[in-house]
């Protein structure tokens, strides 16, 4: 067997897809946070717990309803972004005329009243979810083994980014939205309905959570704390990313995913810090975050 | 011409705030004399109502509060990562007591001087950015405050550090005596609390408050609003840390609680219900929330569900707090 930098393939592919995977979910979260703080000027303090109701559901629909995985898939993150849109209708919009902090605030109570009921509904220990028949099993890539369903992960995470980026970039509606971030009353003026438009926003950012907490199901166990912990580093995500580009956040998600299992392979007690470490260095070289603007 | 005139308006509006400034503390200081006075004699006989620990966290929460309202009330900075100061001091004070024997009052200085310096590097970071990134990016340099915690070696990991011994205050006061150890900590709150009084109506408070309302006027004007805003955040943090570390020697504990982003979450609503801004808000906030989780620990409610809905209700219809409310009914600023 050859080693790579002293270490052996399998271990080192076997991380980096693991930083891979957790990549893709840093970059779906953050994804969702930037087209959300872009329309709506609010840093969603609340997505974790929604990434984690969405994983919930997926597994309530099979617990309770007998509904399996494909199902979860459409149907988790149809519900998660309704809740959405029902905070962002009774608490939310309320709050746009005064300092974006309360909008953290806010949705910082929130997710305390979701994860502490789950808590208490639920207890802390994790639910296993299966994965579904047809991704059972796994590739021999000759250097490592790849899980089919892992796989399916980065490719079904890769494509809703690429999907979003391009719905936001490059159709008539994205051009809407870009329009409205920039400059709301102009747009209304012409006879678009915004407030329509931010409910949506907000809708489809917390159902992206909702898809993520979805796919994760399989992979972690499903747990009330399992959005919290990932939020802190999905923020620092964001901070080193900057909001001001989709692409960017995506790019930067599943980097830091990447150097997070790199630094797992060559200095384990550091790869819980390693992103935060980043965040760090990002700042004191480019404040504004690597493909950020100052607003 | 035009420029001429506006300096002179601006200069007219300024002078004008600093009469009703100059006024303002002659009217009010009965008043705040009666408040305060009320308030001491009710923290004097506490103990002999009240179980002296509860009164003693109470207070630690309520000087933490205020460290904290000094960023977010009187510098518009909103820190999500105060624990890390809090947290990390509480550590450091119990280190400092239980494995190197030294007493109380310099493994509390210890503990603050390590949280002044911890403020001033995650200062000098978060302060780099504005409004909400200073928010996201103090919450991420505290949860990596919390990841060295639950790792490293001397703190201990999920069990933290236990049996703190509280030690001879100056080598003389006997602090395992609840009541000499309550006076302590009383002592140590009413000297953070001057400190923070002290800072707001100085010079220094009025330049914070003014970037708070208009940063790139203050800019203007010739400050440099970086140097205040790092002064402040080191002060916060300083005064946080010295509410964590009477907290470990109250506690003869310094856990990772005291370090999670919860406890950071906990400090910005006990702020925010008491009242941001005021400097009484954040002592009545923290004697609410430590008082109704003691209660609630006795019950099967969930905590976190009672905490999220009071922060809910509070940014949703009562943003000004209790006091903050109590100083608009009655007139005062």
């Amino acid at each position: 067997m050859f080693d790579l930098l002293g270490v052996p393939p399998q271990v080192l592919f076997g991380q980096l897809l693991l930083g891979l995977i957790n990549g893709s979910f840093y970059a779906l979260l953050s994804l969702g946070l930037a087209v959300i703080f872009g329309m709506l000027n609010v840093i969603n303090f609340a997505h974790g717990a929604l990434y984690m109701i969405g994983a919930f559901v997926a597994w309530l629909l099979l617990t309770k309803l007998g509904l399996g995985y494909w199902w979860a898939l459409g149907l988790s993150p149809l519900i998660v972004g309704l809740l959405g849109v029902a905070l962002e209708k009774t608490m939310l919009s309320r709050l746009y005329k005064l300092d974006h902090l309360y909008g953290l605030l806010l949705t910082f109570g929130l997710a305390l009243i979701m994860e502490g009921a789950f808590r208490h509904f639920y207890g802390v220990s994790g639910q296993p979810y299966p994965i579904p028949d047809a991704l059972k099993g796994g590739q021999n890539l000759g250097f490592m083994f790849l899980p089919n369903y892992r796989g399916w992960v980065v490719v079904a995470s890769l494509i809703v980014c690429f999907g979003t980026w391009f719905a936001i970039e490059r159709t008539r509606l994205g051009a809407y939205l870009r329009a409205a971030t920039e400059n709301p009353v102009l747009v209304q003026a012409f006879g678009i309905n915004v407030p329509v438009m931010i409910t949506a926003t907000y809708g489809f950012g917390v159902a992206l959570a909702g898809l993520a907490g979805v796919l994760a199901a399989p992979i972690y166990q499903v747990s009330p704390l399992m959005g919290t912990n990932l939020i802190i580093v999905v923020f620092a995500v964001v901070v080193i990313g900057g909001m001001g580009s989709i692409l960017g956040a995506i790019v930067t998600g599943l980097g830091l995913g990447l150097l997070e299992g790199l630094t797992k392979v060559f200095y384990p007690e550091a790869s819980n810090i390693v992103v935060f470490v980043v965040m760090a260095i990002v700042l004191l070289i480019k404040p504004a975050g690597l493909f950020g603007r100052e607003r | 011409m035009a420029t001429q005139s506006k300096t002179a308006n601006i200069k007219t509006a300024d002078s004008q705030t600093t009469t009703i400034a100059l006024r303002r503390p002659g009217q009010d200081s009965t008043r705040n004399a009666i408040i305060l006075g009320i308030g001491l004699l009710i923290a004097l006989a506490a103990p002999y109502v009240l179980y002296p620990v509860f009164v003693m966290k109470v207070l630690c929460f309520a000087l933490f509060a205020c460290a904290f309202n000094l960023l977010i009330g009187f510098a518009g900075l909103l820190s999500f990562g105060h624990a890390a100061f809090f947290g990390g001091a509480a550590y450091i004070t119990a280190h400092s007591a239980k494995v190197w024997g030294l007493g109380p009052e310099v493994s509390i200085l210890l503990g603050m001087g390590f949280s002044a310096l911890l403020g001033l590097a995650f200062g000098a970071l978060a302060i780099r950015r504005q409004g909400i990134y200073f928010a996201m990016i103090t919450l991420a340099l505290s949860q990596m405050v919390f990841f060295m915690a639950l790792q490293l070696k001397f703190t201990g990991g999920e069990d933290g550090i236990q049996a703190v011994p509280r030690g001879h205050l100056f080598g003389v006061i006997d602090l395992n005596n609840s009541l000499s150890m309550y006076y302590f900590v009383l002592a140590v709150f009413l000297v953070g609390f001057a400190v923070v009084w002290r800072a707001v109506h100085s010079p220094f408070g009025q330049v914070l408050k003014a970037i708070r309302e208009n940063e790139p006027r203050a800019v203007s004007l010739g400050y440099r609003t970086e140097r205040y805003k790092l002064l402040a955040f080191v002060l916060s943090a300083s005064l946080a840390g010295l509410a964590g570390g009477t907290k470990a020697l109250v506690f003869q504990l310094a856990s990772l609680t005291d370090v999670t982003w919860q406890m950071s979450g906990e400090v910005v609503l006990m702020t925010l219900l008491g009242g941001m801004g005021t400097l009484l808000g954040p002592v009545v906030g923290a004697a609410i929330v430590v008082t109704l989780e003691s209660y609630l620990a006795a019950t099967s409610m969930p905590v976190p569900v009672v905490i999220g809905a009071i922060f809910v209700v509070c940014v949703l219809v009562f943003r000004r707090g209790i006091v903050g409310e109590l100083q608009a009914r009655f007139g005062r600023r």
